[in-house]
This record gives C-alpha cells, structure tokens and sequence, in this order.
C-alpha cells in the first residue's frame, strides 16, 4: 500500500444535511457509519469520496485537500460503491470488473489482468467470470459489483449500503471479504443500516444524527444502548456474545 | 472477438462497394465495355453516392452506439438532442429566402442550424453534466426546430418552394455530387473522432453517474464531447442528404449481441455497420421498380426502421413482464 493512510473530515459542512463533522478514517481498519435516515450518512460517503460538493470545511487524503488531488488520482486511490448500483448493459463478469481499471490509463495490459484476476479472486468469482450480470444471483452481483471496486486496487473502499438486499449468510460473507480487504492495510468505510452487522463486525462505528457525529468509537460506545435511545428514538438492548450480538427492541 | 467483427464488416464493405457502383437504373457489366457512359455514371453519380453513404452512415451509425451510451438506454437515438432538427430548420430557412439556389448556401444554413442546437443544448444542459435535463433540453429544442420549420413551410413563398422543401426534407442520396461528398467528409470524420474519444467516459458510464465519476468521468468534458460530436456528424448529413433517421437507432442494436456490449467496443463497429447499411439501403432505393421517381432512402429507412422500433420495444416489454 502506498503512503495514503488516513483520510479525514475536517468541519465538513453540506446546507441542510451535515454540520461541523470532524473525523479521522484510519487505513486497515473497518469503520462502519450508521444512523437514522436522514441523518447524512450518504452525504458524508459522498463527500468523503470527492463527488458531493461540501458547503464548509475540507476533506484531506494523507493530510492534502481532496480538492487538490487530480480526479485520475482520487479515482484510483478512493474505490466507490454507491448505493443501488446499476450496471446498464449485459457485460460478463469480467468485462464489469475491467471497467475498474479505467482509472489506470496507459497502465501495462498484464497489470491491469493480474488486478482483475486478482479480484476475480478475491470474491471468488472464477465459475462465474464469462457469465452475463443479468444472470447472477443478488449475492453473486453484490460480489461482482465489490470485485469491480478491488480491480482498482485503491487504498480505500467507501461503499454506501453494500449489504442492502443480500441474506444474511450472503452479508455476512462479504462482511468477512471488506475485513480481509482491511486486513490487507486498505481502509474500508461502509454506511451500514444493520446496527447488528455494523456492531459484531466493524472495528469502529461513527453515528450520525441531524447532520453531526454523535458517537465514534469502537461498536461496545458508539452503539450503546444509550446512544441507540439518543439517536433511534427507541429502547433496545444487547443480547449474546460479543461478536454474535443481536440487538432487542422494546 | 471485437478484432474479428470489424474485419467481417470491412470484407462485406469490399464487397458491398463495387456491386453498388454497379447496379442501378442502368445497371453496367464491368465485363462488357459498351454501355454507354458507363464511365460517366460510375464517376459522377454512382461513385460520389457511394462515398456520401459510407461517409454518413459510419457518421450515424457511431453518433447512435455513441448516444445509447451516453444515456445508457438502448433505445436512444442521435435525433434526440434537436440536432437534425435545428439542422433541418436551418436548410429550411435556406430554401425559404431562395438561397438554396446556390449550392452552399444550404448545407451552410443547416450547418449553422446544427450548430444553433447545439449551442443552446449546452446552454441549458448546465454546469452538473445530468443526463435527464440534457436529454430533455434536447427534446424540447428538437420540437422547437419542428414548430418553426411547419411555420416556414406554411408561410412558403410559392407552392414550388414548399413542394422543393417536403421532398427535401425526406432525405436522399439521389443527385448528389463530389461537392456534397466534400462537405460532408471532414466533417464527419472529425465528428466521429470526438466520439471515438469519448469512449472511455461512455464505459465509465455504464455502472451509472456516481461511479462513473468515482472513476474520474468528468461529466462537463463528456457533454462537450458528445454535443459536438453527435453535431459535426448529425448536422453534416442531414446538411448534404437530408434527414436519414434511425440508422443510428438500428445499427448499435444489431451490433452490440456481437461485441463485449461495452460502449467503447461498439463505436468502431457501428460506423462501419452503419456505412455498410447506408450502402445498402441506398442501392435498393436505386433499383426497386417505382413508378415516376425513385424511393426516398429517408422514406425506406423510417419503413424499416419504425416497425424495428417496434419489434424492440415489444420484446423489452415481455423482458419486463
């Protein structure tokens, strides 16, 4: 990995939707953002991923002003997975994640196979690399689709939802491939809705609420059930284990 | 896969190209060298007609596949952004001040209404590059042209120049010369190589707005590219041969099951599909038995076209049921 290992919010301000968010993002950790709708948690991955314009404050990747990184640049370090993606035409598997290496222009042809490969790999996608998107499973697609981000190679992987429609043993599952992503010293920043998901598997939790960070800090403080009552409007309480938690709503 | 697509094109060109010169009104047997004028023919009429198909149709036929990317619906046409009809309405404009006399003076006047459409196109179209005001921008700009071409075909000076503007407007490549062939050449060529340049951006576009600009599309250089790209070849072939529609609707779509479907490798094919389809149409206007004039290549092209139209929007439905 190169030098980029952190990316931080300073004062991050968006007319109606964020005010005054501050935050450090460290490489090689799993930090999951939550919060009630409406609370600005895809506006925050936006801006963190230079495509929301922000009214007030900077964004700064390794200590420079996102700004000031030149869009190939902020392309191949930042790796974005919006919500609902949409794939417009029926491309194989392959030609999807290929569409990864655009950022790399003029790169040698074997690096960019050797990336694809790579993620092919790592999503476990080999039965699958000739085959239309229109015919994978939701699962499958949702692997594509990250696979696609990896191609890249980025330092960092900011993905809006990437669990939305896939069952639990398929969330679960590419839960287990962001952590081995960050494990690889990438940074992973994922906006979760499941707060069980975001408290048995991130390693850090920011929670939004009206724009602003109102906790950050590891699962156990920031999704405690006084934040939860705080934030949600709702009483709950941890059940189980720590790693195998699940969440009770009163 | 791609490599071998544009080689098959190209063969079914080299074939294609010299039975067109070939057959017509007069039709000339290369083996037998008594039919007169046959050199006339072939050099002033059938030749410069050849070009101008090639020249257009490859123009067409990569303005569609590059329009279907742009707005990532296959059913996109290059027509839909006002260009041909701002370009229309411009060499409408020519005949009703009695310009069209002289032989410039028309594609200039369509060239200027093209150029008209595009430039309010961008104006409108913004600063965020979105695709959904762009495309409607075009749309409204498109009945626009339309409104104020029926004003000036009604107000028509003379029933001459009204009956000289309907045929004109039902494009042909009939009675056209080296003089058109010139015009319509660089143009074209210029135009398709913006597209060509494009095609990256158009890939990008593909996994939608967002990731496309994730992958460091910028969205402003994409709409310049594509307004000036689907102008330069939209506006020089509706400048030299009228408006000929859904080439570029036809051809990406009989391309595409034949490539990668990503954008990019389809744009190359595509001109070469479209030229091939020009052709083609072309010579069967020339030959079909028609009594009094020929049939229209416009005319031909929309009776083929519409019910293909048809036939795509059925099979979308059934694929949505």
């Amino acid at each position: 990995m190169s030098g980029y290992a952190t990316l931080e919010a300073n004062g991050l301000g968006l007319a109606g939707r964020l005010s005054g968010v501050t935050l450090s993002l460290r490489a090689g950790e799993v930090t999951a953002i939550c919060g009630p709708n409406g609370a600005g948690k895809s506006s925050l991955l936006g801006c963190l991923a230079g495509l929301t314009k922000h009214d007030a404050g900077t964004v700064l990747l390794d200590s420079t002003p996102l700004e000031r990184v030149a869009p190939a640049e902020r392309a191949r370090r930042l790796g974005f997975l919006p919500q609902s993606p949409e794939v417009a035409w029926d491309v194989s598997v392959e030609v999807l994640i290929s569409l990864g290496r655009l950022p790399w222009k003029g790169a040698p042809a074997g690096e960019a196979q050797a990336a694809i490969d790579g993620a092919i790999a790592a999503m476990d996608l080999e039965a699958f690399r000739h085959r239309p998107v229109s015919r994978l499973s939701g699962g499958e697609r949702a692997r594509a689709l990250m696979a696609r981000v990896l191609a890249t190679r980025p330092d960092w992987l900011l993905a809006d939802e990437p669990l939305a429609n896939l069952d639990l043993a398929h969330a679960a599952a590419l839960l287990r491939r962001f952590h081995a992503q960050s494990a690889e010293g990438r940074g992973v920043v994922l906006v979760l809705h499941d707060l069980a998901m975001a408290m048995n598997h991130a390693d850090r939790v920011v929670v939004l609420h009206n724009g602003r960070v109102f906790a950050d800090g590891p699962p156990s403080e920031a999704l405690a059930p006084g934040v939860i009552r705080a934030v949600w409007s709702c009483e709950a309480r941890w059940l189980g284990d720590p790693g195998t938690q699940a969440l009770s709503v009163s | 896969m791609n490599r071998r697509l544009v080689l098959l094109l190209l063969l079914a060109l080299a074939v294609a190209v010299p039975l067109s010169l070939l057959a017509g009104r007069v039709w000339i047997d290369p083996f037998d060298p008594q039919t007169r004028n046959a050199a006339l023919i072939v050099l002033q009429l059938r030749l410069p007609r050849a070009a101008l198909a090639l020249v257009l149709g490859a123009g067409l036929g990569t303005a569609g596949a590059a329009m279907q990317g742009f707005l990532r619906n296959p059913l996109a046409d290059p027509g839909l952004f006002g260009i041909a009809p701002g370009a229309a309405l411009g060499a409408v404009l020519s005949f009703w001040t009695g310009y069209a006399a002289s032989a410039y003076l028309l594609p200039v006047f369509a060239l200027i209404g093209a150029g008209g459409a595009m430039a309010l196109l961008a104006l409108i179209a913004g600063r965020d590059g979105g695709v959904a005001l762009f495309t409607l921008a075009g749309l409204m700009i498109a009945s626009l042209a339309g409104a104020l071409m029926s004003l000036a075909i009604s107000l028509a000076p003379t029933p001459f120049a009204m009956s000289e503007i309907v045929t004109w407007l039902m494009g042909a490549l009939a009675d056209r010369s080296w003089r058109e062939v010139w015009i319509a050449t660089p143009l074209t060529l210029a135009g398709i190589a913006v597209l060509l340049a494009a095609g990256r951006s158009l890939d990008a576009l593909t996994l939608g707005e967002a990731a496309a600009r994730s992958l460091g599309l910028d969205p402003r250089r994409l709409q310049v590219l594509m307004i000036a790209g689907i102008g330069l070849t939209v506006g020089a072939s509706v400048a030299v041969a009228g408006i000929i529609g859904f080439v570029g609707l036809i051809v990406p779509h009989l391309v595409r099951p034949l490539t990668d479907r990503r954008p990019s490798s389809l744009l190359v094919p595509s001109a070469l599909a479209g030229a091939l389809l020009l052709l083609v149409a072309d010579c069967l206007c020339r030959v079909l038995p028609l009594a009094g004039a020929e049939l229209r290549l416009g005319i031909a092209l929309s009776l083929i076209g519409a019910p293909f139209f048809l036939h795509l929007l059925l099979r979308m439905r059934r694929g949505l049921a």
